[in-house]
């Protein structure tokens, strides 16, 4: 929104949703001149060698042209990836593997379901850790650790011991996301456990309420907001947690196997593609979360 | 230790002779006339049942700087019907003696008993309401839920909550907000609202720590004269920190004078103006000269030039 003390009288004439969003849509706007710009930068010595190479005269204008349309460009042009997006997610039936919507499909299911218990263990640690005081001191650190080790050191490993015990597919992929998005959720929960203020504590124990109801009466609720909070970063580190997982195996779908079938064969509009497609699918689950916080909140009398 | 004790002035001694009695508890002593004197004051509260009985109470902190007496020897019989203030200068420990018959603390020596048991025991028995400086309403939950949490710890049922919620609201004129959350009331309506939710499981002792301490004078004075009616009605026993001479005045039938470094009772004075009196009493000579007593008695407790 502009500044009303400021603005020319002539702003009154804008319609609301342009003033609101047109920030955004001014970074945008650059965001995707920069790329036209990057992808013309990193394809014209690519696409001037072939000319060359065939002895063909070319002008400024064929050099841009052959940047825009190539078809295996170092960085793909916005537009290409578009048409890619389209063509992969509508040219093909659902259950086809060259569709990109079954892919990202297969991706999102084991991200959710990884998300899923990823929160609730962590949940449950953050419980632990805060009634447990001497948990904290011994547990602590190895939570720490866990996070230093490098996933995909790990997700192999993962992959490999759950295979050899018959498990495969949905749930090792489910593992090594939860292994990453449980952390944020424990740290978010502990803070958010013990963020009663001593006063609210004071007066549960002059009513001689017992450990279960200061829980489920003070502690809880007072967490909520650091749960969504923690929540909303925990879900895109579950998406990144199941494309990792799905790299080193090979896997035969998800968006990992996408841009690992994309960088074999060099088809860089794909790798693209899949990344775009991955953004969106984050965008879409934070933006959920950030719903059931808004509905949460307004619910728990937030002021806003 | 010998110079504390020489400092402490009449009544204070004789609490801890008092204490020393055996049969103080049932020692007939009548009380036709209010008593003009602290000595008088000391064998009245003996009289009726104790609510609060402190004998030699002393609480000593352990800080990196050594060790810090907050509370010193502090002897103090307080009977049912009460309205007893402490005051004292910030430090003086009356809050923290507010806290040890809350059993929020316990102390380091002496004994305390409230309705003649500990104050643990009194504590699990759910027989005082505790009103903090701030309200402490959860945000989360509306007028009418706050109020009914005491009671659903408690295990009343939903049935009962809500007759008890509609009477308590009703009486710290709160009606009518029962839906609202507690942003959206004035810090004194939110007061009120701690009020009713230390009222709702009726205990026969209220321990208010500076609870109007936040609000101005005027919503003060007001919630004053409403507490007031309350405990005539109720007949509840209050005991009341602050750090206002007049609130304490107005309200109390005893006044406590604590302070500081240890913190210790300087002086105990009576103060018995009818109990449904007005603000306009603080006009009267009466009044005046207790308000004097109370001054002194923080002056001499406390030296300026630390």
């Amino acid at each position: 929104m502009t500044s009303s003390a400021l603005a020319l009288p002539r702003a009154a004439w804008r319609p609301a949703w342009v003033t609101e969003r047109a920030p955004v849509l001014a970074v945008v706007a650059v965001l995707f001149v920069l790329w036209y710009l990057a992808a013309f930068l990193m394809n014209a010595p690519q696409v001037r060698d072939a000319f060359e190479r065939n002895d063909i005269k070319y002008t400024l204008t064929d050099v841009i042209a052959g940047t825009m349309n190539g078809d295996r460009p170092v960085v793909p042009a916005p537009h290409q990836v578009v048409i890619e997006l389209y063509d992969s997610i509508f040219g093909y039936p659902l259950d086809s593997r060259r569709n990109l919507a079954y892919h990202a499909w297969v991706t999102l299911s084991a991200t959710a379901v990884g998300f899923a218990i990823g929160a609730i263990f962590g949940i449950l640690l953050a419980i632990l850790i805060v009634h447990l005081r001497t948990l904290e001191k011994s547990l602590l650190p190895w939570i720490i650790c866990s996070q230093m080790v490098p996933i995909l050191a790990i997700a192999p490993i993962i992959i490999v011991v759950f295979g050899a015990i018959g498990i495969r597919g949905l749930l090792p992929k489910s593992i090594i996301s939860a292994y990453l998005c449980f952390f944020p959720v424990t740290i978010g929960m502990v803070k958010g456990l013990t963020s009663p203020d001593p006063i609210q504590l004071d007066l549960m124990r002059t009513w001689s309420a017992n450990k279960l109801q200061v829980f489920w009466k003070l502690r809880w609720p007072s967490s909520i907001p650091f749960l969504f909070t923690s929540l909303k970063v925990s879900v895109t580190i579950s998406l990144v947690g199941a494309i990792v997982a799905e790299l080193p195996t090979g896997a035969q779908a998800g968006i990992g196997a996408r841009l690992l079938t994309g960088s074999y064969y060099g088809q860089t509009v794909q790798i693209w593609a899949a990344l775009v497609a991955a953004a969106v699918i984050a965008t879409v689950l934070i933006g959920i979360i950030d719903l059931i916080a808004k509905w949460t909140a307004h619910r728990m009398g937030a002021t806003t | 230790m010998d110079q504390r004790v020489a400092r402490r002035p009449g009544p204070a001694k004789q609490s801890v002779a008092l204490g020393t009695s055996p049969t103080t508890s049932i020692r007939p002593v009548e009380r036709v006339t209010p008593p003009e004197t602290a000595t008088g004051e000391g064998r009245a509260a003996a009289a009726k049942a104790l609510t609060v009985d402190a004998r030699g109470v002393s609480l000593t902190f352990q800080t990196r700087d050594g060790a810090v007496e907050a509370l010193a020897n502090i002897n103090l019989q307080i009977s049912d019907g009460d309205f007893v203030s402490f005051i004292g200068p910030s430090g003086c420990g009356k809050t923290t003696l507010l806290r040890l018959i809350a059993d929020l603390q316990k102390p380091t020596s002496g004994t305390i008993l409230v309705n003649g048991v500990s104050p643990e025991e009194a504590r699990l028995k759910r027989q005082y309401g505790y009103i903090f400086q701030a309200p402490a309403l959860y945000p989360w939950r509306t007028i009418e839920r706050n109020v009914a949490l005491p009671l659903e710890i408690m295990g009343f049922d939903a049935k009962e909550r809500r007759a008890r919620v509609d009477r308590y609201l009703k009486l710290v004129n709160l009606s009518g907000f029962e839906r609202k959350f507690p942003w959206q009331l004035s810090g004194g309506m939110q007061q009120r609202a701690s009020i009713a939710r230390a009222l709702s499981f009726d205990p026969a002792l209220l321990l208010m720590d500076e609870p109007f301490g936040a609000l101005d004078e005027i919503v003060r004075d007001h919630l004053n004269e409403q507490l007031l009616r309350l405990w005539d009605q109720t007949g509840k026993t209050v005991v009341f920190v602050t750090h206002s001479i007049p609130e304490a005045v107005f309200l109390s039938t005893r006044i406590v004078v604590m302070s500081p470094r240890p913190g210790r009772i300087i002086d105990i004075i009576p103060c018995n103006f009818p109990r449904n009196r007005t603000l306009e009493i603080r006009e009267t000579p009466e009044f005046i000269k207790i308000a004097q007593r109370v001054r002194a008695g923080l002056r001499s407790g406390h030296s300026y030039d630390e």
